[in-house]
C-alpha cells in the first residue's frame, strides 16, 4: 500500500434509514490509494447503499465522508465525479445506439463540437495505460457484456476518476471475461487508483482484493487483510455464525426421460430467433442445469415449456405427449410447474399485494367447482408450507411483498413443490438470497429429485450449477452449444461454451447421448 | 431550516385512521377560512348544508335520489379500477345505458306489465353500457391501447350521439318543434318505495353483489390478480383478455343501469345531459373508498349530502351551490394529500443518529 498516511476514502459512522429498514448503521470504511478493497456481505447487507452514498446518489442520515483526507458533502453525483469518484453500476448506463466514443463524452462539459481526433487519442491512451481493449467507433448494441463493462470503466476513467467503485462487476461475466477484468483492476491498482469492489463471491474476494470489509445487516463487522483469512472465516463473518455448506449430488439408477425438447425455435416480436433448434432431454431423478450468459434464451426456454410463449417450430414431449400449443392451464394440469424468479423477484408467480393464502389460491382456484372462491384448503396449505419451510412471517395473512427475499422465494417454491409436480422448472431460484436460504433451496430441489421429479435448473452461478446438477445444458445466443457432465469438465470449459466456442475432444455429449437411450 | 423526506414503514392502523380524520377536519377548517374570507359565516353554512341534506323527510329523499346514480356508477368504476383498467368513460356508459333503456321504453308496447318492462329496460341498459366499455377493452386486450384516453373519448361520442337522436330521428313531433325525445309510457317509469324511486333498493343490492363478487368469487380474485400483475396472471394460466373484457362489461353494465334509472325515474325521457357529470364525480368516492364496495356506500352518501346541501344553500340563502363544490374539492385535496403523509415522513433540522 503506497501512502499509509493519506486515505483515499474514509467513511465514518455512516447511517442510512429507508422507512423501517436500516440500510446502514454506523458503518466505517477506509480505503487506501493503490488498494483493491472488497466490500463483502449478503444481499441486503447494505453494500450498494453505502457505495451509493459515496457516489452522491444518496445522502447519509448521519456520519461523514472524507475523500483524500478532506471532509466532503455530496449534493449530487456530479459532486462526487468532480472529486474523482467513479461508480460502475451493476446495470450498465449506456446509450445503445451510440458508439463507444459518444457514450464516453455524453454528459460531459465539452465545447460544442467534439474534437473527434483528440478524443480518440485520449481514449487510446487510457486503453493502453490500463490494458483496456475497446473499439471507440463500435456501437454499444453490437457489444458483448464484457465490452460494455470495459466501456463503463473507460467512461469513468476519462472523467478523471482515481477512486473506482465496481458493483458486482463479475455477476454477468464469463470466467474468461472475469480474468480480463481482474487484470485491468490490477493495472489500475498499480497506477495508484483506489478500487472498491462489491461482491458476494468469496473466491473472487480471495483472488483480487488486498483487504476486505464485511458488512452484515447494515453494520460493518470487520476489516481484515485478505491473505490473513480464508473462505470459511469470511462466511462466518458474513453470516454471523459457522455454517456447514455442502450440496449433495446423489445418482439414481431408475431414470427415464420425462421431458424431451426437440428442435424448439422461438422468435421474438421482431422475428429474431430467441431460441433456435434447441433439443435436450430431461429425466426423472435428475437436476438438469441450464447455463448461459444473460439473455441467451433462458427465459424463452422456460416460458415455452410452460406454454406462455408460442413455439415457432419444434416439439416438446412430456412423457409421450406433445405439449406445444397447449394452454398454460393444461400444462399445469399435466404436472409441469414453473418457478421463474425475475430480476424484480415478484414479477411473475406471486401477487405482491396479496397474502400467502391468496397466493396459494393462485394455482388451485381454477380446479374449484362453481364460481365461489374457497379459501379453506388454501389456508391449511399456507400454514403447512410456512411451517415446513420455516418461512419467517408475522402470519399467513401478511402481504408477501412485506417478507424478505428468501421468504418470498420459499413461498413460491413451496407452493410449486406442494402441488406434487412431475417436472419443476426453476429459474434463478436463489437470486438475491443469502447463503443459508440458498442452501435450503438446494436441499428442497434435491428432495424433489429424490422423489423422481425432473428439475430444470436455470442458474447464474457456475460453481453452484456444477455442484448441484447432474448435467448442464449450455446455451449461447439461443442455441444449445453443448450438454456437459459437470464431473468431466472445468468451469473454464463451460465458460468457453457460454461464449460460443466448442470444446475440443468429446467432452460434450453428442446429440444428448446417454439421455436418449429410449 | 433543512428538511428531509423519507419513506415510512408500516404504520399502525390507529395512526392511519387518525391521519385520515385529521385530514378531513383540516379540510373543513380550511373551507371555513375560505368562507370567512368571502364574508360568510362558516358554521351557518355547514349547518345549512347538513340541514339541507337531511333536515327533513323530503330533503332526505332528495339526497337519496342523488346518491343512487353516484353509488351505482362508483360500484361500476370499482370493478374496472380493481383491475387497474382506468375507466373514466362512465359518463358515456351512463348515457348509452339510458339510450338502451329508452329504446326499449319507446318501442315496446305500453301494455306490457311494468316489471317485465323494467327488467327488459335494465337488460338493454346493461348491454349498451357494457358495449360502450367493451369497445375500449377489446382494443386494450388485443392491441394494448391506452384505456384512459379511449374511454374518455367514448364519452363525447355517446353524448353527441344522443344529441343527434334528440334533434334528429327520435325528436318527438308533438313537442312543437322543441328538440325533445318522447316521454316514457307509465309502465316504463320506475315506481317509488318510501317516496324514493326503487333505484335505491337496486343500489343497495348492487353494493352487496359487488362486494361478494370482488371478494368471494373466482372472477373477482382473477380481476385482482390481473390488477396486481399481468405477468403473474399469465403464469397462473389465466385468460387475461377474457378477464379484461368480462370485468369491463360488468363495469360498463353497472354504469348503464345508473343511466337507465336516471332516464326512467328522474327525466322520464332521454336527454343528452342524462349523465349530468355523475360519471366523473363517481370516480372520487370509488377511489376514496379504496375500491371497497361497502366503504363506497358511506362515501357516496356523504357526497350526495354535500351535493344536495349545496343545492339547498342556493335556494335558502341565495349562496351559490359552488360553495359546496369548494368544500367537496377541499375534502378531496386533503384526503388525497394525506396519502403522502401515510407513505412518507418529513423530518426537520439536521439529521441526528437515531437509536434503532
Amino acid at each position: 500500500m503506497a501512502d499509509m498516511t493519506k486515505l483515499a476514502i474514509e467513511m465514518r459512522h455512516i447511517s442510512k434509514v429507508f422507512g423501517e429498514v436500516v440500510a446502514n448503521d454506523d458503518v466505517n470504511l477506509q480505503v487506501f490509494p493503490g488498494e483493491v478493497h472488497a466490500l463483502l456481505g449478503e444481499n441486503g447487507a447494505g453494500k450498494t447503499t453505502l457505495m451509493n452514498m459515496l457516489s452522491g446518489i444518496y445522502t447519509p442520515d448521519a456520519g461523514e465522508i472524507l475523500i483524500n483526507g478532506e471532509k466532503v458533502t455530496f449534493h449530487s453525483p456530479s459532486d462526487s465525479i468532480r472529486l474523482g469518484i467513479g461508480m460502475i453500476h451493476q446495470h450498465f448506463k449506456l446509450v445503445d445506439v451510440m458508439t463507444a466514443k459518444d457514450n464516453i463524452v455524453i454528459g460531459q462539459k465539452t465545447s460544442f463540437f467534439t474534437k473527434g481526433k483528440e478524443l480518440s487519442r485520449k481514449v487510446r491512451e487510457l486503453s493502453d495505460r490500463y490494458g483496456l481493449d475497446i473499439d471507440p467507433d463500435k456501437k454499444v448494441y453490437e457489444m458483448s457484456v464484457g465490452e460494455k463493462q470495459t466501456l463503463e470503466i473507460i467512461k469513468v476513467l476519462y472523467r478523471g476518476a482515481n477512486i473506482l467503485i465496481l458493483d458486482e462487476p463479475t455477476a454477468v461475466l464469463t470466467p474468461q471475461e472475469i480474468k480480463k477484468l481482474f487484470k485491468v483492476i490490477r493495472n489500475m491498482k498499480e497506477q495508484g487508483c483506489a478500487i472498491v469492489i462489491i461482491t458476494h463471491k468469496l473466491n473472487e474476494v480471495m483472488e483480487i482484493s488486498d483487504r476486505v470489509t464485511v458488512l452484515r445487516k447494515g453494520k460493518s463487522i470487520n476489516t481484515v487483510v485478505t491473505k490473513d483469512v480464508n473462505i470459511p472465516k469470511l462466511i462466518e463473518m458474513m453470516v454471523g455464525q459457522k455454517v456447514e455448506l455442502s450440496i449433495e449430488k446423489k445418482k439414481y439408477e431408475d431414470k427415464r426421460p420425462i421431458l424431451t425438447v426437440d428442435g424448439l425455435t422461438v422468435k421474438n416480436d421482431e422475428g429474431k430467433d430467441m431460441l433456435s433448434d434447441v433439443s435436450f432431454t430431461l429425466n426423472t431423478h435428475e437436476i438438469l442445469g441450464v447455463a448461459g450468459v444473460v439473455h441467451s434464451g433462458q427465459k424463452e426456454l422456460c416460458e415455452s415449456i410452460a406454454g406462455l410463449v408460442k413455439a415457432d417450430k419444434g416439439r416438446i414431449f412430456f412423457e409421450d405427449e406433445n405439449i406445444v400449443g397447449k394452454t398454460p392451464r393444461d400444462i399445469i394440469k399435466l404436472g409441469i410447474r414453473m418457478g421463474f424468479i425475475p430480476e424484480d423477484r415478484l414479477g411473475m408467480g406471486l401477487v405482491a399485494g396479496m397474502d400467502i393464502v391468496h397466493n396459494m389460491i393462485l394455482k388451485d382456484y381454477q380446479n374449484q367447482p362453481g364460481i365461489v372462491l374457497h379459501r379453506g384448503p388454501c389456508t391449511e396449505q399456507a400454514q403447512k408450507i410456512v411451517d415446513a419451510l420455516d418461512i419467517m412471517t408475522p402470519s399467513i395473512y401478511t402481504p408477501v411483498k412485506k417478507l424478505s427475499g428468501g421468504n418470498i422465494q420459499k413461498v413460491l417454491l413451496g407452493r410449486e413443490i406442494d402441488s406434487a409436480p412431475k417436472v419443476l422448472i426453476t429459474a434463478y431460484a436463489v437470486r438475491g438470497l443469502d447463503i443459508g436460504a440458498s442452501y435450503k433451496i438446494y436441499d428442497l430441489l434435491n428432495e424433489q429429485k429424490a422423489k423422481g421429479v425432473g428439475v430444470l435448473f436455470v442458474g447464474e452461478d457456475l460453481d453452484v450449477l456444477m455442484e448441484l446438477c447432474d448435467r448442464i445444458v449450455v446455451l449461447c445466443h439461443g442455441e444449445v452449444i453443448g450438454v456437459v457432465n459437470p464431473d468431466e469438465v472445468t468451469k473454464e470449459d463451460i465458460g468457453l461454451l457460454m461464449t460460443g466456442q466448442k470444446l475440443e475432444g468429446n467432452k460434450t455429449e453428442e446429440e444428448g447421448g446417454e439421455a436418449d437411450a429410449v | 431550516m433543512q428538511f428531509r423526506i423519507s419513506k415510512r414503514g408500516d404504520i399502525p392502523r390507529k395512526q392511519e385512521i387518525l391521519i385520515r380524520v385529521i385530514a378531513i377536519c383540516l379540510s373543513i377548517i380550511f373551507a371555513g377560512i375560505i368562507l370567512l374570507a368571502f364574508g360568510l359565516n362558516p358554521i351557518n353554512i355547514f349547518g345549512t348544508i347538513i340541514k339541507g341534506s337531511v333536515g327533513s323527510e323530503i330533503r332526505i329523499r332528495q339526497t337519496a335520489m342523488r346518491c343512487i346514480p353516484l353509488l351505482i356508477t362508483s360500484l361500476g368504476i370499482i370493478v374496472a379500477f380493481k383491475m387497474k383498467f382506468w375507466n373514466i368513460g362512465a359518463e358515456g356508459q351512463i348515457t348509452m345505458g339510458a339510450f338502451g333503456a329508452t329504446w326499449v321504453a319507446l318501442n315496446l308496447s305500453d301494455s306490457l306489465p311494468m316489471p317485465v318492462m323494467i327488467i327488459l329496460m335494465m337488460i338493454a341498459a346493461t348491454i349498451c353500457g357494457g358495449i360502450w366499455a367493451f369497445i375500449p377493452a377489446i382494443f386494450k386486450a388485443k392491441m394494448g391501447t391506452n384505456e384512459t384516453i379511449f374511454t374518455l373519448m367514448m364519452n363525447y361520442i355517446a353524448i353527441k350521439f344522443v344529441t343527434y337522436l334528440q334533434y334528429g330521428p327520435w325528436m318527438d313531433p308533438t313537442q312543437g318543434g322543441f328538440p325533445k325525445i318522447a316521454k316514457f309510457p307509465a309502465n316504463a317509469v320506475l315506481p317509488s318505495v318510501l317516496g324514493v324511486n326503487i333505484g335505491w333498493i337496486f343500489a343497495i343490492i348492487f353494493v352487496v353483489l359487488v362486494y361478494l363478487f370482488m371478494n368471494h368469487t373466482k372472477k373477482g380474485y382473477e380481476i385482482a390478480v390481473v390488477g396486481e400483475s399481468v405477468e403473474t396472471a399469465r403464469y397462473a394460466g389465466m385468460n387475461i383478455s377474457r378477464i379484461i373484457i368480462v370485468s369491463t362489461i360488468i363495469s360498463g353494465g353497472l354504469c348503464g343501469i345508473a343511466g337507465m334509472i336516471q332516464a326512467s325515474a328522474i327525466e322520464k325521457t332521454l336527454i343528452a345531459g342524462i349523465a349530468g357529470g355523475y360519471g366523473f364525480t363517481a370516480i372520487i368516492p370509488a377511489w376514496l373508498s379504496r375500491l371497497n364496495a361497502i366503504t363506497c356506500f358511506f362515501v357516496c352518501v356523504a357526497f350526495a349530502m354535500l351535493i344536495q346541501g349545496g343545492t339547498y344553500l342556493q335556494v335558502s340563502l341565495g349562496i351559490s351551490s359552488a360553495v359546496a363544490s369548494v368544500v367537496q374539492g377541499l375534502i378531496l385535496f386533503f384526503v388525497l394529500g394525506s396519502e403522502f403523509f401515510l407513505q412518507y415522513k418529513i423530518s426537520f433540522g439536521q439529521a441526528k443518529k437515531e437509536v434503532a
